[in-house]
């Protein structure tokens, strides 16, 4: 449990001034004559609005985003709220309306083909919910995919490829379809592609939404532990809030194709921007989002016998409470910094609780 | 009856003038461009008379084998074959094989260009299927005559009917194979960087190669259909004596050798589906969501 909550830790080592995505009022509207759907948005009409008058779809509705460089940054909204149009946005795989994105400070709007061709194939890889593995290939070409299509020789890229299929845990699959494997196999392959890209930007849609929980659960982990090590920067999408407070340094929560909220998970969860939003927080896991930071108590008392990173969450600090009354909070050079104990924990798990309000 | 509203003497004139002047100005232009099918053709059939008849019969028996690892398919190719030979109908099947292999290979060449470009534009699509629809409805012998005019009696206007009858099949299947790729690994491919290019040659063609030879299994059936008309129109072969057959009034000749060109057809069609069957299994088409 103590690994775990290290995961945490390693990430945000941020550049505030050098986001490795920005999107500026980003917009996208589905159909043949956007501009007239774009005036009415404008306006401040509702998604249903347009729609209505326009048969036009709002996809994304003005959307600001700045995704720093190292984090797992997570999307999250319900089914139809725009998550896959604006990841599609970030690798141009769909086009805006209206908006600008700059990826590793370049306009990636302003690239022409051939510059997008090379952007992709070099600078940014995808996961997808659906997988999108070639049946005709064998895993170990799967993987090895993106690194052909960037013209990498055939005996590196398979080299290559080998690495990261033992990486996520496929060694011996490598010569098998597709479609011998199992869902939570064929997303190890699919994460294991994007992987092998060696990119420093990596973008997930909902990669573990098709996946049995405990499939998913271990899918998760295992991506923790991995950008432990790697450090990139994900964007992550997900529709499951409880996902997004377990990967997620920062969650964005979207609705009708606009930003309703940006923030920490503990952010989001303590205070939610809107009903909508408190809808989620209602029925989440708040152990699993609250981190230690916030509810200890601060100052230098003596060394605790057990201790645990600021970004640990309250979940992984309950079970060590078994065998100690207090537990110590380390900063990121390890020195303690703070200290709870299980009444704090509980209280704050409690007091969030909306049922009884802000008592 | 309907009233003669217009007089259609000048229009029929004017198109039979038209046809006469393109025969007699362009007719030698014409023919030298059609040469390389001829000699495809001729190639083709020297090539498989020249071929002993165990050897001709022991290979397609083993191309079943292959395709089917199974004693069943095989055992199929060689009756029918056995049949054609002790039918001493040999020759004759071979002179259709080869118009059959000429004309499939020419339909495929041109078609699966076609299906491609249609696959990737709404406008072709809308152009080329009614010209499609056209070439499937009009009865041959409509574009037999002029190409016959042209080129005479013989095998080029045999050969030029029959690819015309036997391609839109594919031309339609190809469209539709690359059209149902699953939008899902098309997308995957895009966000890799590839050009439209290597996806059409690296993931589209390879995925829809199972309904592209669909495709080309019913332009075979169809080429093979073709077989008697073409023969009226100087291709020889099993054609050839089913309309001698008729013309004599011998209902044997003409039946043994209906029953022969059944015989090739069964052959073709139940390799080139086995295959067909033999890719969608190697790549799961459909079993991969
Ligand atoms: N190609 C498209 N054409 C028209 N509408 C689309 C298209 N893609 C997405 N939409 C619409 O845009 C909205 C957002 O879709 P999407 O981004 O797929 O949502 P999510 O991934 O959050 O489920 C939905 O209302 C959807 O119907
Ligand atoms: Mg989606």
């Amino acid at each position: 449990m103590t690994e775990h909550g290290q995961l945490h830790d390693a990430a945000p080592a941020a550049v505030p001034d050098d986001p490795a995505i920005v999107m500026r009022g980003v917009t996208k509207i589905f159909g043949p004559d956007p501009e007239a759907a774009l005036a009415l948005l404008r306006e401040g009409r509702s998604k249903a609005d347009v729609q209505a008058e326009t048969g036009h779809v709002v996809g994304l509705d003005n959307v600001s985003l700045d995704i720093a460089r190292g984090q797992i940054y997570v999307v999250m909204g319900l089914s139809g709220s725009g998550k896959s149009t604006l990841i599609r946005h970030v690798n141009r795989l769909i086009e805006p309306t209206a908006g600008e994105i700059v990826v590793n400070g370049e306009k990636v709007l302003d690239m022409t083909m051939a510059q997008l061709g090379d952007f992709r194939r070099n600078r940014i890889a995808m996961v997808f919910q659906k997988f999108g593995l070639l049946p005709h290939r064998s895993v170990i070409d799967n993987v090895a995919y993106g690194l052909e299509t960037r013209g990498v020789g055939r005996a590196e890229r398979l080299e290559k490829a080998a690495h990261w299929i033992g990486i996520v845990g496929l060694s011996g699959y490598e010569t098998s379809r597709p479609r011998q494997l199992s869902g939570g196999q064929q997303q190890r392959v699919g994460l294991a592609r994007a992987l092998a890209m060696d990119t420093d930007i990596l973008l997930m849609d909902e990669a573990f939404s098709a996946l049995d929980p405990l499939i998913r659960s271990g899918m998760q982990e295992q991506l923790l532990e991995l950008q432990s090590s790697l450090n990139k920067t994900i964007l992550f999408i997900t529709h499951d809030f409880d996902e997004a407070l377990k990967i997620g340094n920062r969650i964005a929560v979207l609705k009708d194709g606009a930003v309703q909220q940006v923030g920490r998970p503990e952010e989001i969860v303590l205070n939610p921007a809107n009903a909508h939003i408190e809808e989620f927080v209602r029925d989440v896991n708040k152990a699993r989002a609250i981190h230690i930071r916030t509810v200890m108590e601060e100052g230098a008392f003596e060394p605790c016998e057990m201790a645990m990173p600021a970004d640990a969450r309250c979940e992984d600090v309950l079970p060590c409470f078994d065998q100690h009354e207090w537990v110590g909070v380390l900063d990121g050079t390890g020195r303690q910094i703070g200290r709870v104990r299980a009444r704090q924990v509980i209280k704050a798990l409690a007091r969030y609780a909306p049922s009884n309000g802000q008592a | 009856m309907f009233p003669e509203l217009i007089d259609t003497r000048p229009l029929r004139r004017a198109v039979d003038d038209g046809l006469g002047w393109v025969v007699r100005n362009w007719g030698g232009e014409l023919e030298a461009a059609a040469y390389p099918l001829l000699m495809l053709l001729n190639w083709i059939e020297r090539l498989l008379i020249a071929t002993p008849w165990w050897l001709f019969i022991a290979f397609f028996v083993g191309l079943a084998f292959v395709a089917t690892r199974n004693w069943r398919l095989p055992l199929v190719v060689f009756l029918g074959l056995i049949f054609l030979g002790l039918m001493q109908l040999w020759r004759d099947a071979m002179i259709t094989t080869a118009l059959m292999v000429a004309a499939t290979l020419t339909a495929i060449v041109v078609s699966i260009p076609v299906g491609v470009w249609m696959s990737r534009s709404e406008r072709v699509r809308q152009m080329v299927t009614p010209v499609l629809d056209l070439m499937q409805t009009l009865p041959s012998f409509v574009y037999l005559i002029p190409t016959v005019m042209i080129f005479g009696p013989g095998k080029i206007p045999a050969l030029l009917a029959t690819i015309v009858y036997a391609s839109p099949p594919l031309i339609r299947l190809t469209d539709l194979g690359l059209r149902n790729v699953d939008p899902a690994v098309m997308e995957a491919s895009r966000a890799f960087g590839t050009s439209s290019t290597q996806r059409l040659f690296g993931v589209q063609i390879p995925l829809a190669l199972p309904t592209i030879l669909a495709g080309i299994n019913q332009t075979t059936m169809m080429a093979l259909a073709m077989v008697v008309i073409a023969s009226m129109i100087g291709a020889g072969g099993l054609g050839y004596q089913v309309l001698q057959g008729i013309g004599r009034l011998e209902v044997s000749r003409g039946l043994f050798a209906g029953l022969g060109i059944v015989a090739l057809a069964i052959v073709f069609d139940r390799i080139t589906q086995a295959y067909g069957r033999r890719i969608q299994e190697r790549i799961g088409v459909g079993e991969v969501r």
